[in-house]
């Protein structure tokens, strides 16, 4: 198939995008009680996984990995606060269109399909921030406590690591659904593929605990870039120029996923074959 | 009774086949399945790289914890695991399929969607159980293979039983389906990790309202010769296949209900 693009001008595509992101806002919101669902999973989790940073703190003497007892689980509310903007379900928006053909009616449209679904995600990302996000915030607070900084720094900076997590989520999610092109059946590469975005990502331990060897394999992925980054740049545990330069290392895994999904998909279309007339 | 029998095996038959038809992706869900026991077994790993004990228990005595709950999970993950899916089936309407067909509409749905890829995550789930088993080494006893017996046993009905009533509240709560995860997939990880780690709340939570800790914690304190944590003597390792029957008898119970409010997608 040809894959008709770039028949939009730059203004044009930037109203598109703006579009599609309120969209994506506006399609989301109509799904309150999903999102206090979603709110209640990740605080229950949230009990559980704290217990266990808890215990291995407390077995360790009180402080491992840089982490004392608040600092730890402060680390693992925020990682539960941020986990329904940055997205850790199953995604299969786009390989669903793939399998269906639908992706056919995509390709004709005159804005990149990429762009189109990143739009739309971040509208999503964008409505769940607060919904998905405070819950945990406001029980972890209670029940546990948490060490927030006292400084405006990290809150800015952490807006802005979180935002790129988002996008990086996303240009990780779109190569992964890429395989519907090739596969049929997408559910092993994608428990796979959330396996290790939880473990990698620093989701289940920190990544600071790793013994090296594993550190090292987490630091050529982009999973840290997902979740243990924002959420040390959010406590302050990276600040100050290193803060701006785990930015740019997002913002550097986001760009060259993008890339990768961009070839990607152009491979993947050159071999589609849709059914149908 | 017969003709039912026949009919679930003609049933269930028909999903092994057509799974294994396609020999290469089933190979590689099979590998794929190997990589998440792997993967999910990094995080007790990482613990226990930097502390010996955790909730009072050594690596190996973690592991065992870990492996009895990943058994009986996965395979009541494969068994039952897809009625996650009864939101879909509600919107679009193929649930009337199931309702006019005479046979039970949980036995349908159970039936309906049986991988065996997920027997890769079994597998590796019993090999790492066999060596915490060995590396700890447990003193055995006939009543002690009696008991691992019936953990696995009574551990996979309780997860089952939670996926029922997981599945069960969806006929109320359409697009809640997150709600069912917390104790689904919440109760399996509270599972993977012994309970004398948790609160006291959390502990009894875990134990008597969302029976995790009967699953793998309290019978491995039965294999291992160890004391409960306060709130959780170990002779309530022997009580896991009393929690499955009353697990069932109240995911049977929330089921019925659900079908009976079940009114149609309209159209």
């Amino acid at each position: 198939m040809s894959f008709p693009r770039g028949r939009a001008l730059p203004a044009q595509s930037v109203r598109v995008f703006g579009a599609l992101f309120v969209v994506g806002f506006r399609r989301w919101s109509r799904y309150r009680l999903a999102a206090l669902a979603g709110a209640f999973a990740n605080t229950v989790f949230g009990l559980v996984r704290s217990a266990v940073i808890l215990a291995a703190i407390t077995a360790h003497g009180g402080a491992l990995g840089g982490y004392d007892e608040l600092t730890g689980v402060t680390y693992v509310w925020i990682g539960q606060a941020l986990l329904g903007p940055i997205y850790f379900n199953t995604w299969t928006e786009l390989s669903d269109r793939i399998r269906s053909g639908d992706v056919a009616v995509d390709l004709v449209r005159p804005f990149d399909l990429q762009a189109q679904l990143l739009a739309s995600d971040l509208g999503r990302a964008a409505y769940q921030f607060l919904p998905r996000g405070l819950p945990p915030l406001v029980v972890g607070a209670l029940v546990t406590g948490l060490a927030l900084p006292t400084v405006p720094a990290p809150y800015l900076f952490g807006l802005l690591s979180a935002i790129l997590a988002v996008a990086v989520s996303f240009a990780a999610r779109w190569l992964v659904n890429l395989v519907a092109f090739w596969l049929l059946d997408l559910r092993g590469p994608m428990a796979l593929y959330s396996v290790a975005l939880n473990v990698l990502g620093g989701l289940v331990v920190p990544v600071h605990w790793f013994p090296s060897w594993l550190a090292r394999l987490a630091a050529c992925t982009p999973f840290p870039a997902m979740l243990q980054q924002p959420v040390d740049v959010l406590m302050g545990r990276v600040s100050g120029w290193a803060a701006v330069l785990t930015l740019a290392g997002q913002a550097a895994w986001f760009a060259g996923l993008m890339v990768a999904g961009q070839l990607v998909f152009r491979l993947g279309v050159r071999k589609l074959v849709v059914q149908g007339g | 009774m017969g003709e039912r029998a026949t009919a679930y095996r003609v049933l269930i038959g028909s999903r092994l086949r057509s799974q294994t038809a396609y020999r290469r992706s089933f190979a590689m869900d099979l590998v794929a399945g190997v990589g998440v026991t792997a993967i999910s077994f990094a995080e007790i790993a990482v613990i226990y790289s930097n502390v010996d004990l955790l909730g009072g228990l050594s690596f190996a005595g973690t592991v065992t914890v870990f492996a009895l709950a990943h058994v009986c999970f996965t395979v009541a993950d494969m068994m039952v695991g897809h009625l996650g899916n009864l939101p879909a089936y509600v919107r679009t309407g193929s649930l009337e399929v199931f309702l006019l067909r005479p046979l039970s509409v949980l036995g349908q749905l159970a039936t309906s969607d049986i991988s065996l890829r997920r027997l890769g995550r079994t597998g590796s789930g019993l090999i790492l159980l066999a060596w915490a088993l060995a590396a700890y080494g447990v003193h055995w006893s006939p009543a002690k293979v009696v008991l691992l017996v019936l953990a696995v046993g009574s551990g996979t009905a309780i997860f089952a039983a939670l996926f029922v009533c997981g599945a069960a509240v969806q006929f109320w709560l359409i697009e809640g389906g997150e709600f069912a995860a917390a104790f689904t997939y919440g109760g399996h990880y509270a599972a993977n990790y012994p309970a004398s780690i948790y609160t006291l709340p959390l502990r009894l939570f875990f134990t008597f309202a969302v029976p995790s800790a009967f699953v793998a914690y309290l019978p491995a304190l039965v294999l291992l010769d160890l004391p409960g944590p306060s709130g959780l003597p170990a002779v309530l390792g022997w009580c896991g296949p009393l929690m499955a029957v009353v697990s069932w008898l109240v995911a049977s119970m929330l089921w019925r209900a659900g079908i009976r409010h079940y009114a149609g997608a309209g159209s």
